[in-house]
């Protein structure tokens, strides 16, 4: 595309507001699954390290 | 011994070290690829004659909506796996990618009602391939409902697995949806078959942007896995030792 400025870039030939609604949307998504995900793990530690749980009892072999 | 090299594998206490060091492997190449794709297909890439630059919602739209499918598949194998050889690592994997799946599958919706707008003037039509999409989505939120309303995990693996194995039949009729019916959405752009009928850089930003999502559902799938493996192995020796030092 032969972009002559950045508002003709953001314009996306008329069709702006639909081209940076998906990528805005992808964005966010791909950034809250991350967010989100990094928080499950500090919560599954914090959760197994809490002092008033069970002690370990089984080993892990089936 | 090679087998005996995967069957070690497959305990949760080998993966989860495993899982850790590919991590940073998988992002790095999610991030290059991402970052290479979105140069092709927002500044190389020409405006299309006919759509003009609306088609560029197609770099975000169809590797989104082939890893829709594509990760359904893969877990659906790993539901199947699971319930043969009774798997916890395999259960594990499949409860990872069913997030990342459907994440996917709201972006493949989304991102389509932004292109069908400007393409047919409609956000929206009840044609096959997009209702067949929306099923695909509540078959992940069904799938993930199920194991949250079922205590027992290894229960809630099996229960699962059998919703996730008998939804698998909507995969190919997604896929086949453009050919099998008259819709209002467009047949593949990409076939093996034949030759690409897109220009050369959409075509590459295209398949690059793919790749991209592939290495970014690789790397979030083995961060969540982490987290499950958590949640469900807290009480054994091996990672009682190890839970102090993750972070």
């Amino acid at each position: 595309m032969k972009a002559s400025g950045l508002s003709e870039f953001m314009a996306m030939g008329g069709y702006g507001f639909y081209v940076w609604t998906s990528y805005v949307v992808a964005a966010v998504a791909v950034a809250f699954e991350i967010i989100a995900v990094r928080a499950r793990i500090r919560a599954a530690v914090k959760s197994a390290l809490r002092p008033d749980r069970a002690v370990p009892v089984a080993d892990d072999t089936q | 011994m090679s087998s005996i090299a995967w069957f070690r594998l497959a305990s949760p206490a080998s993966f989860f070290p495993l899982a850790r060091r590919l991590v940073p492997w998988f992002s790095a190449g999610a991030a290059v690829l991402a970052l290479a794709g979105l140069w092709l297909g927002l500044l190389v890439a020409p405006t299309d004659a006919q759509q003009g630059d609306a088609y560029r919602i197609i770099f975000i739209h169809v590797p989104a909506a082939w890893m829709s499918m594509f990760i359904y598949i893969v877990m659906a194998f790993w539901c199947a796996v699971s319930l043969t050889f009774n798997t916890r690592l395999a259960a594990m994997l499949a409860q990872a990618l069913a997030p990342t799946g459907a994440m996917f599958t709201v972006l493949a919706l989304v991102t389509g009602a932004m292109w069908g707008k400007p393409a047919w003037g409609t956000y929206w039509a009840w044609d096959a391939r997009m209702t067949s999409e929306l099923i695909l989505l509540f078959l992940y939120f069904g799938y993930m409902a199920l194991r949250n309303a079922i205590d027992d995990p290894r229960r809630a693996d099996r229960a699962s697995a059998v919703l996730a194995l008998v939804g698998a039949i909507n995969v190919p009729i997604i896929y086949f949806s453009v050919k099998w019916w008259n819709t209002l959405h467009q047949g593949a752009s990409v076939s093996l078959t034949s030759a690409p009928t897109m220009a050369a850089t959409m075509l590459a930003g295209m398949l690059i942007m793919a790749f991209a999502a592939w290495f970014y559902a690789i790397a979030i799938t083995l961060i969540r896995v982490q987290a499950i493996i958590i949640e469900r192995e807290q009480n054994t020796r091996w990672m009682g030792e190890l839970l102090p030092w993750i972070r």
